[in-house]
């Protein structure tokens, strides 16, 4: 691939996920460190600071670009705020590297950090009869689970997942995040565990569902030509796709917030659904195939959630994501690994950060540190995510 | 003792209070013909239709179950959950002639056993939460009865 279509990852930090109840920036500010840390850059020689925001922690949050850039000490650093809900991390990153190909700078520093209180996500408060996102939960009482168990129920009626089926996931990322430093949660848990766990959104149980946590990540990334003089060889790790699509009309499966699809009645067969394009549209800047992928981090929003991505970036086809998984390909030291980090089931939603941290694994996956739970011969990977209201999200990254 | 509240819809405009045959109450692009739930009105959502012109379309009020769930935990403000709380079904339906799914609630009573992929449904109306002088009301679907399942698998 030329330089002038990717960018370097020359640092990847993270601070521990959790519920600390800290300030989140304390978290950016040390996923931050960690990156610079790891890529042997200082701050003052960061260029453009982009920032992945929350809309949890007032109007610092909103503006978090700045925020870190304060908490890190001006130096008149260039900057970016994005939000995106959960593809907020992807944006940030988009926009780094689009600075970085534009010529106009060449070390980035990427930042996201979230604290999350406890249980739903809610919407944001007040009395707002012109938000989607306030109504759904008004008129219908529909919470983010409500939308994760319309697809897992889905699953099981068209392509026979059971109940067992969406409790081995859970079981195999909890195994994966047993040895990740970064994970909320590290602890092994059986299928009669999750099994006997509370319904929250019939059929998914609590322990299928991610939680809300605190947490941190960040990226130093860099042109080809800098990573080369500053690490002094070819050996880099990059970032060779980054899609931020939207859906393509009709988007004709009910997506979060929405109280209803679009109506498919005016136009003509619908193409690929808005979860597939996203990861087609990485595959197609990197000018590569789901069969070079090695490792993916995708976003397991619920155990059943994960089966549904395996089709979507295309590692098997439509109805297969159950034999997938009961023959072992996902899993570490299976073909194609999912969630090495544990994913959200390991970590739970820190929004802002989560896109980053999906990069960050992969960037130790390629490195070949992912220790306790690193993919044999990882060399390519893929993330994938969407953020509400139709924001795709998936980067791809090599070494 | 009758109810003295006053019913009134939990949100304008997006339902007729008919109690008989209630109907959602969509747009139709007078361009294109497409249809939109809640209804559109400054623009098309078709890409390839430069409509800004859009009739009221009251939407079929029988559709097919897409998926279901229920909500076991009490949903957060702005919710306005009965106290005590009681766990209600939530299907997403599948209207055949304007090719769109719509959400709603599931009348009281009916679980998630009761219902499949498939699974035949109506429009009715019901109430959603009440204050001292109102009763706010909002669509669900129901369950037609003895009504047969289509597979649209």
């Amino acid at each position: 691939m030329p330089d002038d279509k990717r960018v370097a990852v020359l640092g990847a930090g993270m601070h521990p996920w959790g519920k600390w109840g800290r300030n989140f920036v304390e978290y950016g500010l040390a996923a931050a460190g960690d990156a610079l840390n790891d890529a042997g850059v200082a701050w003052t020689d960061v260029q453009f600071v982009s920032g992945a925001d929350t809309i949890r922690n007032g109007y610092p949050g909103f503006i978090a670009g700045a925020t870190f850039a304060q908490a890190l000490g001006w130096t008149g650093a260039r900057v970016s705020s994005s939000y995106a809900a959960c593809a907020s991390g992807a944006q940030a990153v988009s926009n780094a590297r689009a600075q970085i190909l534009a010529g106009l700078c060449d070390v980035a520093l990427v930042v996201g950090a979230d604290t999350t209180p406890k249980g739903f996500f809610t919407p944001v408060g007040g009395d707002r009869k012109d938000d989607p996102d306030w109504l759904r939960f008004h008129l219908l009482g529909a919470t983010n689970p409500t939308y994760f168990a319309l697809y897992a129920r889905r699953r099981m009626e068209l392509f026979g997942a059971t109940e067992t089926d969406f409790a081995a996931v859970k079981v195999k990322n909890a195994r994966h995040g047993l040895e990740n430093p970064y994970a909320r949660y590290r602890k092994e848990v059986t299928i009669d565990e999750v099994l006997s766990s509370p319904m929250v959104a019939d059929p998914l149980r609590l322990l299928e569902i991610c939680a809300t946590s605190d947490g941190g990540a960040a990226l130093v990334l860099t042109s080809m030509e800098f990573a080369r003089r500053h690490a002094g060889t070819d050996k880099l790790v990059t970032i060779d796709a980054v899609s931020t699509v939207t859906p393509r009309y009709p988007q004709t499966v009910i997506e979060m917030p929405n109280f209803s699809t679009d109506s498919a009645a005016s136009t003509s067969t619908p193409g690929p659904t808005f979860k597939q394009s996203v990861a087609l549209a990485a595959y197609e800047e990197a000018g590569i195939g789901p069969e070079d992928i090695n490792v993916a981090e995708v976003y397991d929003l619920s155990s059943a959630l994960e089966l549904d991505w395996y089709e979507d970036i295309g590692l098997c086809k439509e109805g297969e994501a159950e034999r997938m998984l009961r023959d072992g390909d996902t899993t570490i030291g299976g073909r194609i690994p999912v969630n090495p980090s544990g994913g959200l089931s390991c970590f739970g939603e820190a929004i802002p950060a989560q896109a980053i941290a999906q990069v960050c694994e992969l960037v130790w996956q390629v490195r070949g540190q992912a220790e306790g739970r690193q993919v044999d011969g990882a060399r390519v990977g893929i993330t994938a995510n969407q953020g509400l209201f139709g924001h795709g999200s998936s980067i791809i990254v090599a070494s | 003792m009758p109810s003295a509240k006053t019913r009134v819809p939990a949100i304008d405009g997006w339902f007729t209070l008919d109690d008989d045959a209630p109907t959602l109450l969509g747009s139709r692009c007078t361009s294109c013909g497409t249809y939109a739930f809640p209804k559109e009105t400054f623009f098309c959502r078709n890409p390839g239709c430069q409509g800004k012109e859009f009739a009221e379309a009251p939407l079929s009020r029988r559709g097919t179950v897409w998926s279901y769930t229920d909500a076991c935990y009490q949903p957060p403000k702005p919710y306005v959950a009965a106290d005590p709380y009681v766990p209600f079904s939530i299907a997403a339906v599948e209207l055949a002639a304007e090719q769109m799914v719509v959400m709603g609630q599931v009348v009281p009573g009916v679980g998630v056993d009761e219902l499949s992929v498939g699974t035949e449904v109506e429009l009715v109306l019901d109430t959603l939460y009440e204050d001292d002088e109102h009763e706010y009301i909002v669509w669900k679907w129901k369950p037609v009865s003895g009504g047969s399942e289509v597979s649209d698998a």
